[in-house]
C-alpha cells in the first residue's frame, strides 16, 4: 500500500489507497439438508488520486499490479469530477467494537448442527415445509492510507443465520422467513425459528379482504420491507443536493408524525455494518435525521458533504466504486403501544409482514405499490388468517405525516434496521378475490 | 498479472490426483471501465481490473467450493473443496452426462475496450445535453459500464473450454420536480459489446426526459382489475418474472409438491402461447457457447402450445428430474458456483397487430418499459415506466407509472391476445441467490391480458 501511494503522490496532488480483504465461509442448506459448504477469498484495492484538481479512480484484485493501478488512475482523472473536499488528515476514532475471535474460530462442524437444529424445529411444527437456511461466518478486515498522513484500519467479524421455509399445497405456496447477522457467533437458534413458527401459525387460514382503504399495521419487517427503501433514499445527501428528495428543503422542519425518531449509528457494538470510521477514514457518528418528527439532517461522504457546503457525517461507503453517502444500522424509536393492542384496534384492516417489490415504484417521490407476500387479514381485532392476491399502494412521507401508534418493542430486521411496528390508520388495498 | 492460462494448464494434469466425485476450476480474467452522471455533471469515471478463481469439488452427493484472488498454491484450494464436500456428503452424486470439451471459443466481434474512454465519453455528453434541454427538469443520472471478461474452464472429466464475454450496458433516467412531487423516467439498453448499438439514440434520449416531466400533471390510475396490453419491453420482463423463474429446476427437484405443479404437459395458456429460453441464439446478452459448467447451449421450449414442456437445467437438477441438461449453470463471476439461470427468455410472436389488440378494449391499461420486477414462484409484480389509458380501443391519457401483480398460474391463462412484433430487450439484469445482475435479455410481442391487478390510488 505504502509503495502506491508513494508512486501515486509523485503524478497527483493527493491520493488514497484503500485496501478491503474478506474470507467468508457460508453454509447452505437446501431442501432440509446440508448442500454445499463454500469458503470466499476476496481482495480489493482501491486507488483514488486528485490530479489537476480533478478525481482519478482504478481498482484491482492483486496489489501486485502496481504499475497499471497508477496509470489507470491518471487516465481516468482527465475526465474526472473536480474534487472539492480535502481527504482527512489524522484523526481520533471512537472505539466500537466489532470483532469477536469467536466467530473466526467457530468450527464447521457447530455451524452444520446450528443450521440443522433450527431446520428440526420449524419441522416439527410443519412436517411438510421445504427449508433453504445459510450458515456464514466473515471476517473483514480494511485499511486505508492517504498523502495527508491519514490512516485507519481495522478487522470485523460477522455471523449470519437466516431460514426461508415454502410450503406449496398444489398452486398455493406461502414463504415464510427470517435472518439475523451479529458480531458475535449465534448459538441459539430459538429467536429465529420463533418467529418463523409464528408466521407459520397466523398464516394457516386464508381471508380475503376488500378493495378499499384500510387501516393496516406494518410489523418490523413490514417496516423495512416498505419504508426503509424510499427513505434512505431521501436522507441520502446526494439526492438532497440535487434537488431531488422530497424533504431536501424541509430541515429542521416537521414532516412527519411527532412520533417518529429515526438515527443512524454505525457505532453500536457488534452490528454487522459498525465501523469506527466510513470507507474514507471519517470518524464515525450517531447522526439524527428525525427528531420527534422533524428533519434533522442528511447523510454526506466528503465530495458530497463539500458540495453542499457542510460536513461529511462519516457516511462514505464504497461498493466497488467511488465513496457514495450511504446509511449503516437504521434504528427507529419505540414509543408506547404494544403490537396486540394495535391489532385490538381494528375492525378491518391487515397486517403486514412482508411487501414484495415496494422498491419497484417511484421511490424517490416516496410513493410506493407491492404485493404483499406475507401479510394478514384482522377482524374484530384479531388475526383471522393470511392473504393472498393483495396489493397495497401509498406515499412513504403521507403515511408517515399522522400514524395511529408506534409499537412499544423494537425489533432487528436483518441485523441493519431496528424498528417497532407502524400502524397507520388507513392505505389504499387492492385485492383480487 | 498472472497468467490464468500457465495456471490452468497445470491444474488440468493435477484435478484427477483428488478423490472426488467430480471436480471443475473456473479461472476468470476480466476489465471493465464505468462512467456515471448524476445532475448536469460526470460524477464518477473509473478502471477496474480483476483476476480470479474457483474450484468446486463434488463428494457423495455434497458440494465444497472454494473461491480467491490469489492464484498461487491452488493445490491446497482444491483441497479444501474436497474436504468441504466430504463433510456435506451422505449421499450418491447424480450429473446428467456430458460429452467433455475442448475448445477456443473466437474472439468477440466487439470489444468496449478498443473504445477510448474519451470516445465514450463524447457520447454521454450528446445524451446528457440533450436531457437537460428539457424544461422542468431536476435532476438525471447516467450510468455506463462495460466489461472484456475472458473464462477457463477445466474438470476432471477433461473439460478445458477457453471463452471470452464482452458486456455493455447503459441506464438512462430524468427526473422531473414541481410543486413537491417527483417523476421520472428511465432507459435501459445494454449489448453484446458492441458500442455502436448505444449511439444515436438521441431521439429516444429527448423523449425520456419529456415524458419525465409529462407525468408530473399525468393522473395516477384508480386500483383494481384491467384488461392490461404489455409492449414487447414489459412483456418480456413479465414473462422473465412471472414464468420464467418458475421454470429454473434447482427450484423444483428437490421439492416434491412444486414437483406436482410443474408437471411436463400441464396447461398454462392458450395454444398460441410458446415461450422459450435460448443461449444458443447469437450476439445477445444471455447468449453463449458452454454454460459454466461446460455444457453447450440449447434452445429450450419452457412452453409450447400452452402447454409445460421444459425447463432449466443444471448437470445436477437434470440427472435428479431424470429430463436432458440444457446448458442453464451461469456463474455472474469466479466468487460464486454456477446455480440454474436463463439466458434469452421470449414469447415467439403470435398473428396479431397492435391495432388489433387494443380494438376491443373498453377501458384498460397499456403498460409500456420496463421499470423492475422480482418473483416469488406464485406471485409476481412488475413495474411499468410508461402507461396509458386505453379508452373505447383507443390510447388515452398518460398515468403515473403502474406496478402490475398477479398468480403466474391464471395470469398465463389470461393471455388472450399475442402480437406480431416480437423484439428482445438487452437491457435486463437478472437477481437470484445474491448473484446479480446477470447479463440476460428478455423479449416478447405485444401481450394482452385478462383481468390483471393495477395498484393505485
Amino acid at each position: 500500500m505504502e509503495e502506491i501511494l508513494a508512486k501515486a503522490k509523485k503524478v497527483a496532488e493527493a491520493a488514497e489507497v484503500f485496501l478491503l480483504s474478506s474470507e467468508e465461509t457460508p453454509l447452505q442448506f437446501e431442501a432440509n439438508r446440508l448442500k454445499s459448504i463454500q469458503t470466499k477469498q476476496s481482495t480489493h484495492l482501491a486507488l483514488r488520486i486528485i490530479k489537476e484538481g480533478r478525481l482519478g479512480y482504478a481498482t484491482t484484485t492483486e496489489p501486485t499490479a502496481r504499475q497499471g493501478l497508477v496509470e489507470s488512475a491518471v487516465e481516468t482523472a482527465h475526465f474526472g469530477m473536480p474534487a472539492k473536499f480535502e481527504l482527512p488528515s489524522t484523526t481520533t476514532y471512537p472505539p466500537v467494537d466489532i470483532l469477536d475471535p469467536a466467530v473466526e474460530s467457530t468450527p464447521i462442524e457447530k455451524m452444520g448442527q446450528l443450521g440443522e437444529e433450527l431446520i428440526a424445529i420449524i419441522i416439527e411444527h410443519t412436517p411438510d415445509i421445504i427449508c433453504e437456511a445459510m450458515v456464514a461466518k466473515e471476517t473483514i478486515s480494511l485499511a486505508l492510507i492517504n498523502s495527508r498522513g491519514g490512516q485507519a484500519s481495522y478487522k470485523k467479524s460477522i455471523f449470519s443465520l437466516g431460514i426461508m421455509g415454502s410450503l406449496i399445497r398444489d398452486t398455493d405456496m406461502l414463504f415464510v422467513g427470517e435472518g439475523q447477522s451479529s458480531g458475535h457467533p449465534i448459538t441459539q437458534p430459538q429467536d429465529i425459528a420463533r418467529v418463523v413458527l409464528n408466521q407459520l401459525e397466523l398464516a394457516k387460514n386464508q381471508a380475503s379482504v376488500p378493495t378499499r382503504e384500510l387501516p393496516v399495521i406494518f410489523t418490523p419487517r413490514g417496516v423495512a420491507s416498505a419504508f426503509i427503501p424510499s427513505l434512505m433514499m431521501a436522507f441520502n445527501g446526494k439526492t438532497v443536493l440535487e434537488g431531488a428528495s422530497p424533504i431536501g428543503n424541509r430541515l429542521g422542519k416537521k414532516v412527519f408524525d411527532q412520533k417518529i425518531s429515526l438515527w443512524d449509528d454505525p457505532t453500536i457494538a457488534y452490528r454487522p455494518h459498525s465501523r469506527p470510521c466510513d470507507d474514507e477514514g471519517v470518524a464515525s457518528q450517531r447522526t439524527p435525521l428525525i427528531e420527534e418528527g422533524k428533519v434533522a439532517s442528511f447523510l454526506y461522504d466528503l465530495q458530497t458533504a463539500a458540495l453542499a457546503n457542510t460536513r461529511s457525517t462519516g457516511s462514505g461507503r464504497r461498493g466497488g466504486g467511488l465513496p457514495v453517502p450511504s446509511a449503516s444500522t437504521i434504528i427507529i424509536a419505540p414509543d408506547k403501544t404494544t403490537f396486540d393492542d394495535m391489532v385490538n384496534d381494528i375492525k378491518e384492516g391487515l397486517v403486514i409482514e412482508q411487501l414484495m417489490g415496494a422498491e419497484q415504484g417511484n421511490i424517490l417521490g416516496g410513493d410506493f405499490s407491492g404485493n404483499v407476500l406475507l401479510g394478514y387479514k384482522v377482524e374484530s381485532g384479531k388475526i383471522v388468517g393470511r392473504v393472498k392476491n393483495t396489493m397495497v399502494s401509498g406515499n412513504v412521507y403521507q403515511i408517515l405525516k399522522e400514524v395511529a401508534a408506534i409499537g412499544s418493542q423494537a425489533e432487528w430486521v436483518g441485523g441493519m434496521v431496528n424498528t417497532p411496528p407502524i400502524y397507520c390508520p388507513r392505505l389504499s388495498v387492492a385485492s383480487k378475490q | 498479472m498472472p497468467d490464468i492460462k500457465a495456471v490452468s494448464r497445470q491444474l488440468a494434469k493435477d484435478l484427477k490426483k483428488y478423490r472426488a466425485d467430480y471436480i471443475e476450476a473456473r479461472l476468470e480474467e476480466s476489465q471493465r471501465s464505468h462512467i456515471t452522471y448524476r445532475g448536469r455533471e460526470l460524477e464518477s469515471v473509473g478502471q477496474a481490473t480483476a483476476v480470479g478463481g474457483n474450484i468446486r469439488a463434488l463428494v457423495k452427493g455434497g458440494w465444497g467450493f472454494t473461491s480467491f484472488n490469489e492464484l498461487s498454491d491452488l493445490p491446497s484450494r482444491v483441497e479444501l473443496a474436497v474436504k468441504q464436500a466430504k463433510l456435506v456428503g451422505k449421499e450418491e452424486s447424480r450429473l446428467a452426462s456430458v460429452e467433455p470439451a475442448v475448445d477456443t471459443v473466437a474472439s468477440e466481434k466487439h470489444s468496449p475496450l478498443a473504445i477510448s474512454l474519451s470516445e465514450k465519453k463524447q457520447l454521454l455528453d450528446e445524451y446528457n445535453d440533450i436531457i437537460w434541454r428539457t424544461p422542468r427538469l431536476q435532476t438525471s443520472v447516467i450510468g455506463y459500464a462495460d466489461s472484456h471478461k475472458k473464462t477457463i474452464f477445466l474438470n476432471s472429466a477433461g473439460s478445458y473450454i477457453q471463452q471470452q464475454r464482452t458486456d455493455i450496458t447503459l441506464r438512462l433516467s430524468a427526473v422531473a420536480a414541481g410543486d413537491g412531487e417527483v417523476q421520472q423516467a428511465g432507459l435501459s439498453l445494454g449489448s453484446r459489446g458492441d458500442f455502436s448499438s448505444i449511439k444515436g439514440l438521441h431521439q429516444e434520449v429527448a423523449e425520456m426526459a419529456k415524458s419525465a416531466v409529462a407525468l408530473l400533471s399525468a393522473p395516477q390510475v384508480k386500483g383494481g382489475e384491467y384488461t392490461v396490453v404489455l409492449d414487447p419491453v414489459l412483456a418480456g420482463v413479465f414473462v422473465h418474472e412471472a414464468f420464467g423463474h418458475l421454470s429454473e429446476a434447482d427450484f423444483v427437484y428437490e421439492n416434491e409438491s412444486l414437483r406436482q405443479v410443474m408437471v411436463l404437459g400441464r396447461k398454462f395458456g392458450s395454444p398460441e402461447l410458446n415461450i422459450v429460453d435460448s443461449a444458443a441464439l447469437r450476439g445477445l446478452r444471455g447468449s453463449y457457447k458452454y454454460d459454466d459448467e461446460g455444457v453447450p447451449a440449447n434452445k429450450t421450449y419452457l412452453i409450447k402450445e400452452g402447454e409445460l414442456v421444459g425447463r432449466l437445467h443444471s448437470r445436477e437438477t437434470a440427472a435428479r428430474m431424470n429430463e436432458k441438461p440444457t446448458g442453464n449453470a451461469r456463474a455472474i463471476n469466479y466468487s460464486f458456483p454456477p446455480i440454474v439461470r436463463m439466458t434469452n427468455t421470449y414469447i415467439e410472436p403470435g398473428k396479431s397487430s397492435f391495432e388489433e389488440i387494443i380494438a376491443d378494449i373498453k377501458e384498460g391499461v397499456y403498460a409500456k418499459n420496463w421499470f423492475g420486477g422480482t418473483t416469488s414462484m406464485e406471485m409476481f409484480t412488475f413495474s411499468a415506466g410508461e402507461a396509458y389509458m386505453i379508452r373505447n380501443g383507443k390510447l388515452a391519457e398518460a398515468l403515473r407509472p403502474v406496478v402490475l401483480t398477479g398468480n403466474v398460474f391464471t395470469t398465463l391463462n389470461n393471455i388472450d391476445a399475442i402480437g406480431n412484433d416480437l423484439d428482445m430487450n438487452q437491457g435486463g439484469g437478472c437477481g437470484k441467490a445474491g448473484q446479480m445482475p446477470l447479463p440476460v435479455s428478455n423479449g416478447s410481442p405485444h401481450i394482452r391480458i385478462r383481468k390483471c391487478l393495477v395498484g393505485g390510488s
